[in-house]
């Protein structure tokens, strides 16, 4: 079963999720990546409100066409790479949703628990079928400072499809594949 | 050498790389499908791979946002003139970008500014080599940050994987590699594998191995065995596509070997992902098409 996440992601809509469960999202949604996530952990100022938002991982190809921006793809980015700063955005922000690729650690998972938040794992390079889902681009912030691919563009989306691998009582997809692929692995080169 | 058709065709080149993924890939990509179990989360994944493949080639927009590094790989014959190249070369990935088949992509290491037209020192990479025939051979790979990432280098023996300087040394490197990309790289993947050479030509010629097609197996018989054991090694593995578990944590795997010097033996292994971009053209005198290659 799919089950439909629309914004804003309250605590109790977020609490209901469980690790493997599919859902596909609508309403608002915000892109951030690496200079982001550094920017908003050293203090700089969000141009948007976080809170019960979704961040997520990606940098879109975004092209001008008579002055308005569009999207032609976005697929989502390695999230491990926000692991630094992301436990710290989630208590600081509010922060609900958080999607990305690859999955997140120990920090992430943690603040996901005491804050109530949740990772979502899109499918890495359905670029083109990931953009279908955007139905408006709201804005573009921190253009000028990062560039287009990293930029915070605030989109509406409508049954963007994900699935959840970190969930808010702690428990993760990543985390459970990387152990039983150890085990796999020991076996082989026993 | 004027402009001719140079540019014209070049940036051809590039449109389809970023839009249209190779049939081979594709086709394993369809064969590993009817391996999943329907449902999972790796049929899933696959399908809406396929799905997105589809899309992408008919609304003309890249497979992947990120349309990252890209390296040319040139065939020229004898007295060719590498430097107009390399300028019609850059005019066309800077329209490319302009036109959203590539994305903002390139940065300034230490101010961090960002290059509106992708064309900085590093970037697109061109790589020469001389031959005898008179057509030129162009191949680009475009490969994203993501996959990037995942590439490693071994130095053999190493105590930590229990790694020995032979093929069963080799054999643990690569699936140490495949087992901490976990899903990180966009798995299901496919391996470039260099046995031999310095830290740099290690790395160049793993990523060489990217031009071979899936069906290609090595010549050498002994590494051909090792790619055919590693598929089946890391079939078990139960990473799957995006590392959310299944059977498909690998296309494919190509494996090669550079000599070395008595002191250094390197294993580098390059990731590719599944967005696996690779198109190449052989062009005319004058830039024209002469065929498309893949």
């Amino acid at each position: 079963m799919i089950k439909e996440l629309e914004y804003p992601f309250t605590l109790a809509k977020i609490r209901d999720l469980n690790v493997g469960q599919r859902v596909t999202i609508s309403g608002r949604l915000f892109t951030g990546r690496d200079r982001f996530h550094k920017y908003l952990f050293d203090g700089g100022k969000c141009p948007v409100d976080l809170k019960d938002g979704a961040i997520y991982h990606a940098g879109p190809v975004a092209i001008r066409r008579e002055g308005v921006w569009v999207i032609r793809v976005a697929g989502p980015t390695t999230s491990m790479r926000e692991e630094p700063y992301m436990s710290r955005i989630i208590e600081q922000h509010r922060v609900r949703v958080i999607i990305g690729k690859g999955g997140m650690g120990e920090m992430t998972r943690k603040a996901c628990v005491k804050y109530g938040c949740v990772y979502l794992q899109a499918i890495g390079g359905a670029a083109g079928l990931l953009a279908e889902s955007i139905k408006e681009v709201h804005g573009v912030h921190l253009l000028a400072e990062f560039g287009a691919a990293e930029a915070l563009w605030d989109l509406t989306v409508k049954g963007f499809s994900a699935v959840v691998t970190i969930d808010a009582s702690g428990k993760s997809l990543h985390r459970r594949i990387e152990r039983s692929s150890k085990k796999a692995l020991e076996k082989i080169l026993k | 050498m004027k402009n001719g058709h140079w540019e014209k065709n070049l940036f051809q080149l590039i449109r389809r790389t970023s839009v249209d993924l190779p049939s081979d890939v594709e086709a394993v990509i369809r064969r590993a499908l009817k391996k999943e179990r329907k449902g999972s989360h790796a049929w899933w994944v696959l399908n809406a791979i396929l799905e997105n493949v589809a899309l992408s080639r008919k609304n003309d927009t890249p497979i992947c946002q990120d349309t990252g590094s890209l390296t040319f790989y040139f065939g020229v014959p004898v007295g060719f003139d590498t430097n107009a190249i390399v300028a019609h070369t850059r005019a066309a990935v800077a329209k490319a970008t302009r036109q959203g088949y590539l994305r903002q992509n390139t940065i300034d290491s230490v101010s961090g500014a960002s290059y509106d037209t992708n064309i900085g020192s590093a970037s697109p990479v061109f790589i020469f080599q001389q031959q005898a025939r008179k057509k030129v051979d162009v191949r680009l790979i475009m490969k994203g940050g993501g996959s990037e990432n995942m590439g490693s280098q071994y130095s053999l023996p190493d105590v930590g994987i229990h790694a020995d300087r032979d093929l069963e040394g080799v054999r643990r490197c690569i699936l140490d590699a495949v087992w901490n990309a976990q899903g990180n790289g966009c798995a299901p993947g496919i391996l470039g594998v260099c046995i031999g050479g310095d830290r740099a030509t290690g790395y160049k010629h793993s990523k060489e191995q990217f031009l071979r097609r899936l069906a290609d197996k090595s010549r050498v018989k002994a590494l051909a065995r090792l790619e055919e054991k590693i598929m089946k090694d890391v079939f078990k593995l139960g990473i799957g596509p995006m590392g959310l578990g299944g059977k498909t944590t690998l296309l494919g795997i190509k494996i090669d070997s550079l000599s070395r010097v008595p002191a250094s033996y390197f294993v580098t292994i390059s990731y590719m992902c599944w967005a696996f971009r690779r198109r190449g053209v052989l062009l005319g005198p004058e830039g024209g098409v002469h065929r498309w290659l893949y």
